[in-house]
């Protein structure tokens, strides 16, 4: 596998990430190592082997479907960069 | 002055009248602003309310209704929430930020009368393995100033270490409570996945993170699990198996101990670390024990498998860090998208950006079978190699790490060579077995390094109680 120009601003896009120039170029760099060193996995035969992918033993850890406690609006607020009295704010998102 | 490095050491002190909790924490106070900007382990000190919570102690001390902890003054990792006060990751993306609630650890020590003295420096987001990837700067190891305490939770080791307090809560991805533990000579537990509720601990890996104690001895340990341990309605995850009276340890017997010869003839591996390993073999060979060295031909496989699977879930958990419900925001966006990305590009570091990117790809269309349902199979296989040889013996032992603490700033150039500081100690992460660093030795360049036992799920008492013999018996 090796990592291009493209993936890397393919994968920054879906990342929410931005990499220009020389920025780009190192992680392009950093991945193509990592994945160098990822594809070590391909060694191993895991031919109908079932994924693992819950690691807690519990099962069907149910509760009742009730409002037990709550985030107040003005504690969801508190640490917002930008807001008003009721809302998040955020720049315009429709242009005029 | 104290110098308690134990719990019971602190108790009889209290009880005998030669100290008091406001006295305790006023000694820890002046040895943080005393060695704290050389060192840089705390990051914000609690000094007010700690003395303040101290006073009360010593008062519920004096009409005899404190608590299990009462006099236990902790540190606490800068990704595990407090109520009202900040908490950051070690992140500018957090800049700012106070928790609206505690974590179920934090709630749980302070009912029984535990004293939190501050919040400690980690890597960014508990990666990596030095802890020099933070945006409060890289934490010194007390023990020589010019290396690393160890990383993820390199913070909570060297503020116990330095005394200037007298244990720490850390959290365990791949290695980041045991790893530390070995460079800065303590005990450092992470239990079985879903032993400790993880509500309030700010995701890294979810289906790897445990949050565990970083103590001087085995028997704070114990009793610190015992305490932050078990069932929490917050996390669902969490194991409703019941919780054990870890700190009284079962009285000694023979055990059958596997010895993975992979791991001793790693290439890298630290020939003294290793002649040190193989002399306590011997005398735990000698003492009755039954020691068997096996293969485990998956060791270089592990690494690559963390790598896949944590990146992937990071990719996830930390997409919620947007610039616009909390934490930093990039100054004057254009538009919305804008805020997502530049207030993300600005604020997460370099190591993190390399996570979420390879966490991004892993799970991206087209590659995701390849790469992440990959290593979620070969993760299976470790799983059952673990469980198979635990049928058959009650621990496996090994190096807690490669080497001693390394110098600051020298890993830093390619990744993959930090990612392999991991090697022995992301396999209990993988298959969700409990695992702990013992501070047995001291290397001839004078720093310590640990001993690395990993038992069957939940059985917590028995690795403690065996580390407890193992320390009494062994440690230079």
């Amino acid at each position: 596998m090796e990592v291009n120009n493209k993936l890397i601003q393919d994968i920054a896009k879906l990342s929410k990430l931005k990499f220009e120039d020389s920025a780009a170029n190192k992680m392009k760099e950093d991945l193509n190592k990592i994945l160098a060193f990822v594809d070590k996995l391909n060694e191993i035969d895991t031919e109908g082997v079932a994924p693992l992918i819950y690691m807690s033993k519990e099962v069907n850890v149910l509760r009742a479907d009730e409002i037990t406690e709550e985030t107040s609006q003005k504690d969801a607020l508190k640490n917002a960069p930008q807001k008003d009295s009721d809302y998040f704010k955020v720049p315009t998102v429709l242009k005029k | 002055m104290n110098s308690y490095t134990s719990f019971k050491d602190t108790q009889i002190a209290l009880k005998n009248g030669k100290t008091t909790c406001v006295k305790i924490v006023e000694n820890y106070l002046k040895n943080i602003s005393e060695k704290n900007s050389d060192i840089n382990a705390f990051i914000e000190v609690f000094s007010d309310e700690a003395l303040e919570r101290a006073k009360q102690i010593d008062l519920k001390i004096s009409e005899g209704t404190s608590s299990k902890l009462a006099g236990f003054v902790l540190g606490i990792k800068d990704n595990i929430c407090i109520k009202d006060h900040k908490v950051s990751a070690s992140s500018k993306i957090l800049q700012g930020f106070t928790s609206l609630y505690s974590a179920t650890v934090i709630e749980r020590l302070l009912s029984e009368d535990a004293i939190i003295i501050g919040r400690l420096n980690c890597d960014e987001f508990a990666m990596g393995s030095g802890n020099e990837n933070s945006v409060y700067g890289s934490v010194r190891n007390p023990l020589d100033m010019t290396k690393v305490p160890g990383g993820s939770s390199g913070g909570s080791a060297a503020a116990v270490v330095a005394n200037m307090c007298l244990a720490t809560l850390g959290s365990d991805t791949g290695g980041s409570i045991r790893q530390p533990a070995s460079f800065c000579g303590l005990v450092g537990l992470k239990p079985t996945y879903s032993r400790v509720s993880r509500h309030g601990l700010i995701a890294y890996a979810s289906s790897f993170d445990q949050i565990g104690p970083l103590t001087n001895t085995v028997e704070d340990t114990a009793l610190l699990l015992e305490v932050i341990a078990g069932k929490d309605k917050m996390d669902s995850t969490s194991s409703s198996v019941q919780v054990d009276d870890y700190s009284s340890f079962i009285k000694p017997v023979k055990r059958k101990i596997a010895v993975l010869k992979d791991c001793l003839e790693r290439e890298g591996l630290d020939v003294e670390v290793k002649q040190k390993l193989e002399s306590t073999i011997q005398q735990l060979q000698d003492d009755g024990h039954e020691i068997t060295y096996v293969s485990f031909p998956y060791l270089d496989f592990l690494v690559p498998t963390y790598y896949v699977l944590t990146t992937a879930e990071a990719s996830s958990n930390l997409a919620r860090f947007d610039g616009v419900h909390y934490g930093y925001r990039i100054e004057n966006p254009e538009n919305l998208e804008d805020t997502y990305i530049d207030s993300r590009t600005t604020a997460f570091g370099d190591e993190v950006k390399r996570r979420i990117m390879l966490g991004t790809f892993v799970l991206s269309a087209g590659y995701n079978d390849e790469y992440y349902k990959k290593a979620q199979q070969v993760r299976r296989i470790v799983q059952n190699k673990t469980d198979e040889l635990l049928k058959d013996f009650d621990f496996i032992l090994s190096p807690t790490s490669p080497h001693t603490a390394f110098e600051i700033g020298k890993k830093k150039v390619d990744p993959t060579v930090m990612y392999l500081e991991d090697i022995f100690t992301v396999h209990a992460n993988i298959s969700g077995n409990p695992a702990i660093s013992i501070p047995l030795y001291t290397h001839s360049n004078g720093l310590p390094f640990g001993l690395q036992l990993l038992s069957k799920d939940f059985t917590e008492k028995d690795l403690l109680s065996f580390s407890s013999e193992i320390m009494k018996n062994f440690s230079e």
